[in-house]
């Protein structure tokens, strides 16, 4: 298990080291010159070199990455071209927001997918089974803004339910977190549905009726335990489809997240931003993804790590 | 008896004046709420360079000169006077008494210098710092061999002078624009990185907080040395508010102007409103939207391919793709901006004549590429000027980029024709050479610079450079008139198809009151925050 963590470890250490590579050298190939961007518009050659050198961007790609790469080392993600203000802190102000509103996609999409999975699998074939099917198929290929926009019009502007964008109380985070949620609510109800009538199959559950217990009571208890199990292992690979959504659903609703920082700082062509935004992310996804390996075999015996 | 007559007529002029007078100047109070959808990058006046963050910088800090509100019309600001030598070379500015920074140190022309030169200062990485090329000493200190401008000279502790080593009409208009806006050094250094974040000036509006991402909010500077403005206690700038979101925020009496404007998508729905009719504010900008040739590629390389391309867009039908938001254009200048010539009436919309053109030229089939920034409207408005190029034989792809990318693209002479919507040209002032010397002049027909047709007339450039030698106030006219003759050229020589020229429409609530002109101030775009007031605290 030690063995196993640490050859984790450093192989998710590799995999943000390759993270920052790829995107240092993609936004070199971005066929755009910041230093332009901050020129603006009134500058001379002379002025634009000037920057260049200040910025170091003059020097060839491979000492720039090694450069950043040691700074970022240290935990110093630069300065923003935009802004002129250090990154890092930056990024840190908006960091708890972004998690915040990934916490409540969580929450949702298990209040979802769970119930909804739960409720076409005892109803398999019927009627109920297939709107619920339908409606999780729907949910999956919805594009966000036009599931956030719409739950923005009916729900808060003509109902008045929630309040029209913004942030700060538990009301803010409703919709945006529902619109995040709601394509994983989808997804789990498939897996929570397909993963009981599994289960259902089962002996235990034949004796367990056999015995006479109520349906219901199967359904929740026998079933629904050992159901649920593959479904809650999914939870750490969500945080990096999350981390693609949160761009979206951040600027729908006006949260202030690492996502709308992204949004701004690629119109801008805020480099340092960009890079720093994407690393956080990387590491998020990588924590993530450790978290659901390590969770599995706890969940499923037969599963070993290795 | 005479001298009776005259103070009589004085005294009723007056007490007719009075009423209006008084209709004109509102009771201080109340707040107002402006949503963005993006972040402001900083509130830095020396860095901060962009439509959103430009008018909530003006309200914070002060020049020496400024604009009557809702005006092109200079005035002075800090300064109490002016006086220009009759060489043009230097201009001396008395500064007013009683001028207070937000945090109650007195301002000197110590601190006027100090912003100045923190403008051109390398170090500064200004967007701006170009635009004081032709104060003395500008060449060291931007070269990084001096640490100040020899030409700033602080004559006493209310006077300061700049001497230029080139006469400049538009230096007045210079000492207006947010890059030379006075701020305190010791602020600016106690705050480092973080000052564009934590702005103090002497502006009407103090600084109270930046919550990132949500919103920033400033209130009323008490010390304020006009008497009686701002007439808002508290203006609030929300943050992350799609203009969608925005307007069904509005309706609902949340909040009281959408800063974006409005999205294309609504514009004729929320026009037809009769509810609007009052809320909705429409007014000229110094804008022009045009296509780019490069003159030094072929085809564009011939002046008849170029005229063709004039006479083959239809501007009438383009307008009124963008909901009639905005006229036709027939010249570089927009009207609201001296020195526009009612008489140059640019190119007719003549396809027969286009088709013409191209014969004379020997191409009547011509392959080329179209630039464009890839946000609406602009893909739409390059597909109408590829639709109306085709029919007189014009093949012209096009290229939907990132706002950088074509920029880039520009810059590098690599874009035959590029649609300027998005990106260029709104005037930082309200002086035709604004429009001449980066984007049609030969310092802007170089790489990386931003005359994207690269057209470099070496003789209109000495006419423009002498046009702007005319520094003395009778000469102003003839310097316009100069100038007029500049664009006309221009306009000959069609590096440009101008498009159209685009109008402000600003929505907000019906609790701000204030002259339609503020609300799309043609300087502090899109409002003029200072003059606003809220009728609920009237």
């Amino acid at each position: 298990m030690v063995l196993y963590l640490a050859r984790r470890l450093s192989a998710s250490a590799l995999i943000l080291v390759g993270v920052t590579i790829v995107t240092f050298c993609l936004t070199f190939l971005i066929p755009a010159d910041p230093v332009a961007m901050i020129a603006g518009r009134n500058s001379t050659p002379e002025m634009r070199e000037q920057i260049r050198i200040q910025l170091g961007l003059d020097k060839p790609l491979v000492e720039q990455y090694v450069s950043y790469a040691q700074r970022l080392a240290r935990g110093d993600f630069g300065t923003s071209y935009a802004r002129k203000s250090e990154v890092g802190p930056l990024i840190a102000s908006r960091l708890p927001a972004t998690l915040l509103l990934m916490l409540g996609a969580i929450i949702a999409e298990l209040l979802i997918g769970i119930p909804a999975g739960l409720y076409a699998a005892s109803r398999r074939g019927e009627t109920g089974d297939k709107v619920a099917m339908t409606l999780s198929f729907l949910t999956v290929s919805t594009p966000q803004f036009v599931l956030g926009l719409s739950l923005l019009y009916f729900f808060a502007y003509l109902l008045g339910w929630f309040p029209l964008s913004g942030y700060g109380s538990l009301s803010h985070l409703i919709l945006p977190a529902v619109t995040l949620g709601l394509a994983g609510g989808g997804w789990y109800s498939r897996m929570m549905r397909s993963s009981m009538i599994e289960i259902l199959r089962q002996d235990y559950i034949r004796t367990a009726r056999a015995k006479g217990m109520s349906e219901r009571r199967v359904m929740l208890v026998h079933a629904l335990r050992n159901a649920i199990l593959p479904v809650v292992a999914m939870i750490g690979l969500d945080v990096g489809i999350f981390m693609s959504g949160v761009v979206v659903v951040e600027n729908v609703f006006g949260w202030p997240g690492i996502g709308q920082l992204m949004w701004q700082a690629i119109q801008s062509l805020d480099i340092p931003v960009i890079m720093g935004v994407t690393t956080v992310a990387a590491l998020f996804i990588v924590a993530g993804n450790l978290l659901a390996d390590l969770v599995a075999p706890l969940i499923d015996p037969r599963i070993r790590l290795r | 008896m005479r001298a009776f007559l005259i103070s009589t007529a004085a005294a009723f002029a007056l007490l007719a004046a009075a009423p209006h007078v008084l209709a004109q100047s509102p009771k201080q109070g109340g707040a107002a709420v402006v949503t963005f959808n993006n972040d402001l990058t900083t509130l830095d006046p020396q860095v901060g360079y962009d439509w959103q963050n430009w008018s909530v910088i003006k309200s914070i800090f002060d020049g020496l000169m400024d604009y009557k509100p809702g005006t092109t019309e200079l005035e002075p600001d800090l300064a109490e006077s002016y006086t220009v030598s009759d060489d043009g070379l230097t201009y001396t500015f008395k500064l007013r008494d009683g001028i207070k920074f937000h945090n109650g140190r007195a301002m000197t022309p110590a601190d006027v210098k100090y912003s100045v030169e923190r403008a051109v200062n390398p170090a500064t990485q200004s967007p701006g710092g170009g635009y004081f090329s032709a104060i003395e000493g500008y060449d060291a200190l931007a070269g990084g061999k001096a640490n100040e401008l020899s030409g700033i000279r602080i004559i006493d502790d209310k006077t300061i002078s700049f001497t230029l080593t080139r006469p400049d009409a538009t230096f007045l208009h210079l000492m207006a624009i947010n890059f030379a806006y006075v701020v305190p050094k010791e602020e600016v250094e106690k705050a480092g990185a973080d000052w564009g974040k934590k702005p103090v000036g002497t502006g009407g509006f103090k600084f109270v907080e930046w919550v990132p991402g949500q919103r920033i909010v400033l209130e009323r500077h008490k010390d304020y040395y006009r008497s009686g403005v701002p007439y808002l206690d508290k203006l609030t700038f929300e943050f992350g508010q799609d203009p969608t979101v925005a307007i069904l925020r509005l309706k609902n009496g949340e909040i009281d102007i959408v800063g974006d404007g409005i999205p294309p998508a609504q514009f004729t729905e929320i026009m037809a409103d009769p509810a609007n009719k009052d809320l909705i504010a429409e007014g000229d900008q110094l804008h022009t939207g045009y296509v780019t040739m490069n003159v030094t590629m072929p085809p564009f390389d011939n002046l008849k391919i170029r005229q063709a391309v004039n006479m083959a867009i239809n501007k009438e039908r383009i307008t009124r793709l963008i909901n009639n938001r905005g006229v036709p254009a027939n010249q570089p200048l927009p009207p609201a901006m001296p020195g526009y010539n009612t008489d140059n009436k640019g190119y007719p919309y003549d396809p027969d004549g286009a088709r013409k053109l191209l014969a004379e030229a020997g191409q009547p089939e011509i392959t080329t590429e179209l630039y464009a920034m890839n946000v609406d409207p602009n893909p739409r408005i390059a597909q109408a000027i590829q639709q109306d190029l085709a029919a007189v034989g014009i093949k012209a792809e096009i290229r939907s980029l990132a706002q950088a990318e074509v920029i880039a693209a520009g810059g590098a002479g690599k874009a035959p024709m590029i649609w300027s919507g998005g990106m260029a040209w709104i005037a930082d002032f309200p002086d035709p050479a604004n429009f001449y010397y980066g984007i049609l002049g030969c310092a802007g027909a170089v790489e990386g610079g931003w005359n994207w047709a690269k057209y470099c007339n070496k003789e209109l450039d000495a006419r423009a450079e002498n046009a702007d030698a005319m520094v003395k106030a009778d000469q102003s006219e003839k310097r316009i008139g100069e100038w007029k003759s500049v664009f006309d050229e221009v306009t000959k020589d069609a590096p440009w198809a101008p498009v159209f020229n685009e109008k402000r429409f600003t929505y907000h609530s019906a609790r701000l009151g204030g002259d339609p002109s503020l609300f799309t101030d043609p300087i502090h775009i899109p409002v003029n925050y200072d003059y606003i007031f809220a009728k609920d605290a009237q």
